[in-house]
C-alpha cells in the first residue's frame, strides 16, 4: 500500500478511484501516566509516554484506513490527512483520511 | 502555608524549566545543523527527473510538550494585561521545531532528498479538568511525502 499526501503518485499513473477512506480511534489518558504527566507538569519538557501513545494511536487510525482502502481493492491512498480533536475531557480523537486509488505499478 | 507550596513549586518550575528548556533548544539547534541540506517544503508536485523513477512514502514526526509551572503562572499573569505571551512562544517553537525535525530524521532514514507538501497541525492537550481552558501540553505533528530516488529508468 501507497501513501503520499501529494495529489498524485510520482511516476505512476493513477487508473481507478475509490473515493474517501477513513479510519480513526478515540483514546483517554491512561491513569498512571496521567499522574506522571501532571508531576511533568511542573517541571515542564517533553511528555514521552504521550508522544508515543499518539504516534501509537495515530498509527491504529492509519492502518484502519489502510484496510478499508484494501477491502476496496485500491493499491494506493493519495491526498492523506491527519486531524486531532478532543471529544471530552482526557480523550482524543485521532482521524486519518485520504482517497484511496489504483495505480499501475 | 499554601504561599510557602506555590512559591516552592514556582522556584522548581523555574529552575527546571529553565533547564529543560535550554538542553532542548541546544539539542534543536544542533540537530537542525545536521539536517541543513535536507530541504522541507509545501509545493505539491513531485520534481521532474527524467533519469530516475521516484518512490514517495508518508513521513510524521510529533512531539508532546509540556509547560513548566514558572511560565504557566507568569502566563496567566500577563493574560490580565494582554500582549505578547513570550511563555507561549516558546513551548510552541520548540514543539514545532522538534516534530519537524522527528520528521526530516525519519525522511532521511529512507533515503529521501526532499519532504513535500508538509504540514504541520498543533492540538492542545487540557490536563486540568477543573480549568478548561489551560493549556498544560501541546502536541505537533509534522507529516509530508518523502521523495527519494528510485531504479533508473532504461532508454
Amino acid at each position: 500500500m501507497l501513501l503520499t499526501n501529494l495529489e498524485q503518485v510520482p511516476g505512476k499513473k493513477i487508473v481507478q478511484h475509490f473515493g474517501l477512506v477513513q479510519g480513526n480511534t478515540i483514546r483517554a489518558k491512561h491513569v498512571g501516566k496521567d499522574f506522571l504527566a501532571g508531576l511533568k507538569n511542573i517541571f515542564g519538557g517533553e511528555l514521552g509516554a504521550y508522544t508515543e501513545l499518539l504516534a501509537e494511536s495515530r498509527q491504529e487510525a492509519t492502518d484502519r484506513m489502510i484496510q478499508q482502502a484494501i477491502s476496496m481493492g485500491a493499491n494506493a491512498i493519495v491526498n492523506v490527512r491527519y486531524s486531532t480533536s478532543s471529544v471530552a475531557q482526557g480523550a482524543a480523537e485521532l482521524y486519518a483520511y485520504g482517497t484511496a486509488v489504483k495505480v499501475d505499478l | 502555608m499554601e504561599i510557602i507550596v506555590l512559591l516552592i513549586l514556582l522556584a522548581t518550575g523555574y529552575f527546571f524549566g529553565q533547564r529543560a528548556e535550554k538542553k532542548h533548544f541546544k539539542s534543536i539547534i544542533e540537530r537542525e545543523k545536521a539536517h541543513l541540506h535536507f530541504p522541507v517544503v509545501t509545493m505539491r508536485t513531485p520534481p521532474a527527473i527524467a533519469q530516475h523513477e521516484l518512490n514517495a512514502e508518508l513521513v510524521a514526526g510529533n512531539a508532546v510538550i509540556s509547560i513548566d509551572f514558572f511560565k504557566k503562572f507568569v502566563a496567566s499573569l500577563k493574560m490580565l494585561f494582554g500582549g505578547r505571551v513570550t511563555q507561549y512562544e516558546s513551548l510552541l517553537d520548540r514543539a514545532r521545531r522538534e516534530a519537524l525535525l522527528r520528521m526530516k530524521e525519519q525522511a532521511a532514514l529512507k533515503n529521501a532528498f526532499v519532504v513535500m507538501n508538509a504540514r504541520v497541525e498543533t492540538a492542545s492537550i487540557s490536563k486540568n479538568s477543573k480549568r478548561r481552558n489551560s493549556v498544560g501540553a501541546i502536541e505537533v505533528l509534522a507529516y509530508g511525502t518523502a521523495i527519494s530516488l528510485g531504479k533508473k529508468i532504461q532508454r
